[in-house]
């Protein structure tokens, strides 16, 4: 359960920005969610909705942005997409891959007042 | 409550009209922000990696689920190697200190960590159990994590290098069960190697799932309590701290110029 961890650094972002952007009040909080990220959806959503309760976040609605994992097959060299880590090349069959993009959990945007 | 205006609500009216906010700011507005989540974490992991660079401490983090041996195998490795070599260790439990008086008992300086309910030791646990760990340049700092194949994984301590211990007792499919893990492992220790006889563990098989989430994983089979295989995994480490020495010469150097 180290989502409750990654939500409490999420409410600790937004509590930072608070001061610097001066609100008071979050209404949405956009995450980009990469497929290959270290979390489980549904216990960061369970998470989220324990750790916001009497935050500036109470009445926040976590809104998740899937991104796709892509990978350069280092035989075939070509850019590949691959949804776990233990995935062939779609193309050559190697396992020689070098993730670029996936492992992506980034508080994209603020919907405050 | 508006820190504006200081009105409560949008149920507020003013002769029967809502109060409108917008001149002060008070609608809402959408933020571009792009912040890591492990921001925060990256950051003391990066002042943890500096420091070890600097005193040229190589530093392991040691990833496992529970009981898959690896106070054991620690323990040996301390006791083998404390006569020439300075080490320390930090360990990582939700509960007890049984784990860090096991390595007391070797003389080697330990702090323990408990993390009550938390299932993994995070970059800035490591700097506050750096105050109360004093060790000498040229170390090997050992960081038992939590035993957890999952969480451990996805935290930066900064350490040199995340090792990886199975236990054969496990069933050989855990690297592709918790592929992140042993993606992020540098060094696979697959121990308990002389209960092989009385198990049915596919050993090649176990070594082809390690290299499918991670083609570039250094395997060692060992045994702890019999001693198999030690001394590759003694020459593995002797070989990251001429690497680490040579990192921490090449930052004095340019620390210097």
């Amino acid at each position: 359960m180290h989502e409750i961890s990654l939500c409490q650094a999420i409410l600790q972002i937004i509590e930072e920005q608070s001061v610097l952007q001066n609100f008071v009040k979050v209404n949405r909080v956009n995450l980009e969610f990469g497929a290959l990220a270290v979390v489980d959806e549904q216990a960061l959503r369970f998470a989220f909705d324990v750790v916001k309760r009497d935050s500036i976040a109470e009445a926040a609605d976590l809104h998740i942005i899937h991104l796709a994992a892509q990978a350069k097959c280092l035989l075939c060299m070509k850019m590949v997409n691959i949804k776990q880590r233990f995935d062939a090349c779609p193309d050559c069959g190697s396992y020689e891959l070098q993730v670029h993009t996936g492992d992506e959990l980034r508080v994209k945007a603020l919907e405050v007042e | 409550m508006c820190v504006a205006c200081g009105c409560g609500s949008d149920k507020i009216t003013i002769d029967g009209q809502q109060h409108a906010h917008d001149s002060h700011g008070h609608g809402s507005r959408s933020l571009q922000i792009e912040i890591d989540v492990l921001a925060k974490n990256n950051e003391y992991a990066k002042q943890n990696r500096d420091f070890f660079t600097q005193t040229a401490t190589l530093v392991l983090n040691l990833v496992s689920s529970p009981g898959s041996g690896k106070t054991t195998l620690l323990t040996r490795t301390l006791n083998d190697l404390k006569s020439g070599l300075p080490m320390a260790v930090i360990e990582g439990d939700q509960q007890t200190a049984n784990d860090a008086e096991r390595i007391s008992a070797t003389g080697v300086p330990v702090v323990q960590i408990n993390t009550g309910k938390g299932c993994h030791l995070d970059a800035h646990m490591i700097s506050h159990a750096m105050e109360k760990l004093t060790i000498e340049n040229n170390s090997v700092l050992f960081i038992e994590n939590v035993g957890n194949l999952v969480c451990p994984a996805m935290f930066d301590l900064g350490e040199t290098h995340k090792v990886a211990i199975l236990s054969i007792t496990e069933g050989e499919d855990k690297p592709i069960k918790y592929p992140d893990l042993f993606h992020a492992a540098d060094l696979l220790l697959l121990n308990k190697l002389d209960l092989l006889p009385y198990l049915d563990f596919d050993v090649d098989q176990c070594i082809a799932y390690a290299r499918q989430v991670n083609s570039n994983i250094e395997i060692i089979q060992v045994s702890a309590t019999l001693g198999t295989g030690l001394n590759d995994w003694y020459a593995w480490l002797e070989k990251q701290k001429h690497k680490q020495a040579h990192d921490a010469f090449e930052c004095t150097t340019v620390l210097s110029k």
